[in-house]
């Protein structure tokens, strides 16, 4: 009914409008094009100004209502994240300035030299020294943004420190799995061919396979194997190394202002230092249920939107109690079969998943 | 009704016999006049009338998906009537349907609308037009580029209906994602389809492109220099050169996919395990990034190729309309070849978090940072255009000033995104949405509104309404900043792109509420879209009739033919031309048009 209503009031103002428009087009005949012209540039070059004016009290009404939603109000929660921040804070700067002055200045002059009798236009086909100023300026300021962002970019790039803590993250559709070294503080070999996904979703190699010529590595059988949430140490460098499974995924991890591609039969790798523990920053944001998130940031299916992680970040101590508790996966692979850790999955978490099961299943 | 008696009562009979002008009488049957038609201003209407239903239909897609976003709550019971279950089981779209709408949505605006639409229309209509020549250079593959894109158009629509519906991994078709139909449905027959339609597309482009440059090179009539042409043709000409250079490259990706899709090679696959199947797949040593170098290898010139032809048209329509001479023609000309050199050696900027060497991450980002000095030039020179002229506010003009506000708003985001240390965080997130619908997707669209509007006289013969014209403008503009400016800030939470519901999200779920305010706006500028429509289909027929050759006192060539030119252009001669195209307010003179020659008394500042 609503939308019937809709309807009958879209063709309604339509008409309206076809009608004032038609007759608008018979007037300026009778008043012949020039004075029509002349009439209706002055309402648009009013309009310009007008929606100039409007334009700046709306952007500056945008930033009232929406600044506090973004990430900006809070401090990054990794050291790559702050470095990241600074560099926004400067670009914004810089291009919010150019972006007054020029749609000033755009605007200003559609409005100030609107066709008025009698005015002589200047004619001016070229300046030298304007040009030179118009691309030298520039430069210098791109320039400057140019070295403080690749002073950055490789800080961030380079190679991660040599106490982080190594994580291995694999995305498939539509899910996050994850694996620390164990004991021997070495990740096993694995091969995709030997996946099995209630009990060895890496594809760790715990035995022999002559088919693919696969030798049983014995460092692979005190890897642990999670799902979903990860735990890192506050102020201890994480690195992640990341593959994927089956697709293109990335691994989008806003609140520290890093991402990076989880590719098939290319690992890639990422590392930052957390600054705040998850406890930290429910207080910093003043969010009760604040919790880092992992999104998957690359079209990967159906079930893109659903692709979610967790990052738990705790002091040591708390690491150290968390990681004890775990079983290795091909402990518990042997023991009773069943996928290590499922237990660590939170409701949400929960909910997800079936989504996926439920993408999977119609995709078949 | 007397309707035509009052529009066209102070019209002579000075034109009513344009058609006893025409030179070559060949027969003029329906099939060739309109359908398989090798003149170059039918040819241009086909693309431009081809490129409108594309944009209604890709246009249409993105409300229907902004209804997800907007409503992820709500149920639409006529949207089952209207799709069937596939994509709107219970009236809300589903997840299938929604990356469905996003990929066709994508593909369809950028290639079919903004590519062959804009630049197919304007160089086939202005080539000949503005530098004097009676046709392209091969009339023939003219028409051919035409229907091949009319084919490629045709398999496209064909695969939304296909029973495991169109292609659904986004319109830069990513494998091992648009490799492999067990990821995804949309990579069985829908893909098959997307890569056939492109790549006949491809074709299409090529066939056009090809056509462009050779006549710009070698048909431009007695005294047109390269240096006299009018910015338009410049900036189609670079634009072919783009497209010839890169299109092929995009072409070899797709073949290559076609064979790792059906042949069983391993070019993009690697070591994959598929959870829908529980079964790994044989192919080993393969790199998918291959196929992002390869795609966006085209894809970043796609974006000048969609952008230049909105420049060039921009730069004549405001140095008409402002009745003053552009500023700075060479550096104008100098920074579209930046651009289009440049175009080839920024690609990887869109790969910056693939896993990329840093080092030539590094190169890439001081690459694209370049790109600013020739787009700020162009402002700039803008700017100084305008600066003490006379200007009329006509239709043209008010989408050419929108255009540029367009891109000055999205192009300095492009300096954010660029430095590849934010595009880190930035990269895929709401903030490229907006940067890339302002800088290309509605400053070019802008582009194209301001040709169709200013060039309409010479198409039809007849004006479009100016009121309708200005409505339509002042909504959209209005519209499209209301609707990508706040996608800044909720790129600045992090929010990824081609999310189909974010509710589940403790990070992005607060922009409930601004989602629901950007699709109501959506449907508003949707619907103001089509008073421009109903204005070009009405216009057409019944348009107050044009009576004056040259109804803005506009330099170019394409005013001296009669008002409804047959195939061949001009009646006599080709004219000769004796001056640049700018002469606009030079000596007191409102204009002085190409064709007259240097008085002996001229300043001479710009031949």
């Amino acid at each position: 009914m609503t939308m019937f209503l809709i309807i009958t009031v879209v063709v309604l103002v339509f008409l309206v409008i076809f009608q004032v428009a038609k007759a608008s087009e018979y007037v300026s005949i009778l008043k012949g094009e020039e004075v029509t012209r002349k009439q209706t540039n002055k309402i648009n070059a009013f309009l310009m100004l007008g929606f100039m004016i409007a334009g700046f009290i709306g952007v500056w009404y945008c930033n009232e209502v929406l600044y506090h939603k973004t990430l900006l109000p809070f401090p990054a929660a990794s050291d790559h994240g702050e470095k990241i921040d600074e560099m926004l804070w400067v670009t914004i700067w810089i291009t919010g300035a150019v972006f007054i002055v020029t749609q000033f200045l755009l605007f200003w002059f559609a409005f100030k030299y609107q066709e008025k009798e009698g005015r002589k236009i200047f004619y001016f086909v070229h300046s030298t020294k304007l040009e030179i100023l118009w691309t030298s300026v520039p430069a210098i300021v791109l320039a400057v943004l140019i070295v403080v962002g690749l002073k950055h970019w490789f800080a961030i790039t380079g190679d991660a420190p040599k106490n982080a803590l190594e994580v291995e993250v694999v995305g498939k559709q539509f899910s996050w799995i994850f694996r620390y070294k164990g004991k021997d503080n070495v990740f096993g070999k694995k091969y995709y061919k030997v996946i099995d996904e209630a009990t060895n979703p890496l594809g760790l190699i715990w035995k022999d396979n002559k088919e693919l010529g696969l030798k049983d590595d014995k460092k692979s059988h005190d890897d642990i194997v999670v799902q979903q949430t990860i735990y890192v140490v506050k102020n201890r460098p994480v690195k992640l190394i990341i593959g994927s499974r089956d697709v293109v995924h990335d691994v989008g991890l806003p609140h520290f202002r890093m991402k990076m591609d989880a590719v098939p039969g290319t690992p890639t790798t990422m590392w930052f230092t957390p600054k705040y523990t998850t406890k930290e920053m429910k207080e910093i944001t003043k969010n009760p249920n604040f919790v880092y998130e992992i999104s998957c940031d690359q079209m990967c299916g159906n079930g893109h939107y659903s692709m979610k992680g967790t990052i738990e970040v705790v002091t040591q101590a708390e690491f150290n109690a968390w990681l004890a508790g775990l079983t290795p996966a091909y402990k518990s692979a042997m023991a009773n079969n069943a996928i290590p850790n499922s237990k660590n999955a939170e409701p949400v978490m929960a909910a997800a998943a079936s989504i996926n099961n439920k993408l999977i299943a119609q995709s078949k | 009704m007397s309707n035509a008696a009052v529009l066209h009562s102070n019209i002579g009979t000075m034109h009513d016999d344009h058609s006893a002008h025409h030179e070559h009488h060949h027969q003029e049957t329906f099939i060739n006049k309109y359908v398989f038609s090798q003149d170059h201003k039918m040819i241009a209407k086909q693309f431009l009338i081809t490129g409108m239903v594309w944009a209604l239909i890709g246009g249409f897609l993105s409300v229907l998906f902004r209804m997800q976003l907007g409503f992820p709550e709500e149920s639409f019971p006529w949207l089952e009537d209207l799709l069937g279950k596939w994509w709107a089981a219970g009236g809300r779209i589903t997840a299938q349907g929604y990356y469905a709408l996003v990929t066709t949505h994508g593909t369809v605006l950028v290639f079919f609308v903004l590519t062959a639409g804009l630049s197919g229309t304007f160089a086939n209509f202005l080539i000949p037009l503005q530098i004097g020549a009676r046709d392209m250079a091969s009339p023939f593959m003219n028409m051919l580029s035409y229907w091949f894109f009319f084919a490629a158009g045709v398999i496209m629509l064909a695969s939304i209906f296909v029973q495991t519906g169109p292609f659904s991994g986004g319109w830069t078709a990513y494998p091992p994602l648009s490799a492999l139909g067990d990821a995804s449905p949309g990579s069985k027959t829908g893909m098959d389809m997307w890569i056939i339609s492109m790549a006949l597309f491809v074709v299409s482009s090529l066939l056009g492109g090809l056509n462009y440059i050779a006549t710009i090179l070698n048909m431009r009539t007695k005294g047109m220099s390269m240096t006299r042409m009018p910015l338009t043709i410049w900036a189609l000409l670079f634009t072919a050169i783009l497209g010839v250079l890169s299109f092929p490259v995009l072409l070899s990706g797709f073949i290559l996919l076609i064979f790792d899709r059906n042949f069983g090679t391993s070019f993009y696959l690697s070591d994959i395990f598929l959870a829908s199947t529980n079964t790994a797949l044989p192919n080993e040593g393969g790199s998918a990034i291959l196929f992002q170098h390869l795609f966006w290898f085209l894809g970043h010139p796609e974006v000048y190729i969609i952008m230049l032809p909105a420049m060039g048209m921009v730069s004549e329509i405001i140095s008409i309309n402002s009745r003053k001479p552009i500023f700075g023609y060479l550096a104008m000309v100098g920074s579209l070849f930046a651009i289009a050199t440049l175009a080839f050696l920024v690609w990887a900027h869109h790969m910056f978090v693939t896993g990329l060497n840093p080092f030539l991450g590094s190169i890439f980002a001081l690459l694209t940072l370049l790109i600013a000095l020739p787009s700020s030039i162009k402002v700039f020179n803008w700017l100084t255009t305008l600066w003490r002229g006379n200007i009329r506010l006509t239709p043209g003009m008010l989408f050419a000033i929108g255009f540029v506000s367009m891109f000055i708003s999205g192009g300095l985001t492009g300096i954010w995104v660029g430095n590849a240390t934010l595009d880190i965080h930035l990269h895929d997130t709401y903030f490229v949405i907006a940067h890339f619908h302002l800088v290309m997707g509605v400053a070019s669209m802008f582009g194209m509104f301001a040709g169709v509007y200013h060039w309409f006289p010479k198409m039809y013969g007849r004006h479009m309404n100016n009121t309708l014209a200005y409505i339509h403008f002042w909504i959209t503009l209005i519209g499209a900043y209301l609707i990508f400016w706040p996608m800044h800030y909720q790129g600045l939470a992090g929010m990824p792109r081609r999310y189909y519901d974010y509710s589940i999200w403790e990070s992005f779920k607060q922009f409930s509420e601004l989602n629901r305010f950007i699709s109501i706006v959506v449907f508003i500028t949707f619907i103001a879209q089509l008073l421009f429509l109903i204005n070009f289909f009405y216009s057409i027929w019944k348009g107050r009739k044009a009576t004056n050759l040259n109804p803005y006192g506009a330099n170019t060539l394409e005013w001296t033919t009669p008002i409804n030119p047959g195939h061949g252009n001009w009646p006599g001669e080709i004219p000769e031309v004796h001056r640049w195209a700018y002469d606009y307010g030079k000596d007191g003179k409102d204009f002085i048009t190409q064709t007259t020659p240097v008085g002996e008394e001229e300043s001479t500042e710009h031949h």
